[in-house]
């Protein structure tokens, strides 16, 4: 989603939404992602506003004091950028990639079915499986960090099923250009 | 507000992660950078344990893990040749740079009127806006980033400018830090513009 990106050219506008709005993506996001008020208190503290920057194709970054926390694509789920993934790992579910998919993703491919699959793959056991559509954090074999943030296109059990075709679609990942945008 | 419930646990502090300064990656992930060689040094330096800890032997032996040993040498081959590239290109850019030129421009407008053109600016760095709004304040007079016929981004000062404007950068005053005076031209063009 991040491809080509840069701050000059490719954002409309930077305002702070209404405050209803603010409170309905503070309980969006507490809905959807696995994470305690309080530690969403950290991050977004109740008396500061977010500003919504609305960049092309309906993207929209939300950040505090220039620091991009969150986006969306059009009303869909809110992704949180990378760095604030590294910072809170635990709020989104996680998959694991092989090894020798990652060059593959960090060039901005999809994550394929085989790459998770595989052994060097990691999918949550049945009992914890994670519907299609669902917002994923994911993470490399061998490594300690979030390599990217995507959405499910297959369950987890149809994944491992089919496996064949795209598995996750990936949002943003480490890197891109959001990654490189540190300040907004 | 304090942030403690009665017994559930409260915020919990976010986990502190050290990026690369070469790469702006976690350590783990400079491999995949163009930079490697440059990351392992400044990490040695900087943090010898997480040096050990990713580049020892024993975790490069763990990291081999399950890809097979002709895919270890392809990839190897591969993260050679990408940052070989990387370097090539950022040594082109630095002499691109070296080389590019900022050309004062003399345009004129009605007979006795002229506007000031600066071009390639953006080759050192200055943010056009910012200097835009200098060069105005400076000469009392407006200043606006235009694109021009060939899509490159110019400032143009209303008014006949051009030696102030050269001085000004020769003696890189405020917002023209970074510009070396060898590289600054003053070109004479006879140019009908319509718009400014």
């Amino acid at each position: 989603m991040f491809k080509k990106f840069s701050s000059s050219t490719d954002i409309a506008s930077q305002t702070p939404p209404k405050s209803s709005v603010q409170r309905s993506i503070r309980a969006g996001v507490l809905a959807q992602w696995q994470i305690e008020p309080e530690t969403l208190e950290q991050i977004w503290p109740k008396k500061e506003s977010l500003i919504h920057v609305k960049c092309r194709e309906h993207i929209s970054i939300y950040t505090i004091n220039g620091e991009p926390l969150f986006f969306q694509h059009f009303d869909g789920p809110f992704y949180p950028a990378l760095r604030l993934l590294h910072k809170y790992p635990f709020i989104l579910p996680k998959v694991g990639i092989d090894r020798g998919a990652i060059r593959f993703l960090l060039s901005g491919a999809h994550m394929m079915c085989p790459g998770l699959t595989s052994p060097g793959g990691y999918l949550p056991p049945p009992e914890s499986g994670i519907p299609a559509g669902a917002v994923v954090a994911i993470h490399a074999e061998g490594k300690e960090h979030a390599v990217a943030v995507g959405t499910l296109k297959l369950s987890t059990e149809e994944m491992r099923k089919i496996n064949k075709g795209v598995g996750v679609e990936i949002a943003t990942h480490l890197g891109d250009d959001l990654w490189a945008i540190q300040t907004l | 507000m304090s942030s403690s419930d009665q017994q559930e646990p409260h915020a919990v502090q976010p986990v502190q992660v050290l990026y690369c300064q070469i790469c702006t990656f976690p350590p783990e992930y400079c491999e995949f950078g163009s930079s490697l060689t440059r990351c392992k040094e400044w990490l040695n330096e900087a943090h010898p344990r997480l040096h050990e800890k990713y580049y020892s032997d024993e975790a490069l032996q763990s990291k081999l893990g399950t890809l097979s040993l002709e895919a270890q040498a392809k990839l190897e081959k591969e993260t050679a040749k990408k940052e070989a590239k990387a370097e090539a290109k950022a040594d082109a850019a630095l002499k691109k740079k070296m080389a590019s030129q900022v050309s004062i421009k003399r345009i004129e407008r009605n007979k006795r009127k002229f506007v000031t053109a600066i071009h390639g600016l953006e080759a050192f760095d200055i943010e056009l806006k910012k200097a835009a709004k200098f060069l105005a304040q400076r000469f009392a007079t407006g200043a606006s980033v235009t694109k021009n016929v060939q899509g490159q981004d110019e400032i143009v000062v209303q008014g006949d400018v051009s030696d102030d404007v050269l001085e000004l950068i020769e003696s890189n005053a405020g917002i023209f830090k970074g510009v070396p005076a060898a590289n600054v031209e003053l070109v004479e063009e006879k140019k009908k513009k319509t718009t400014e």
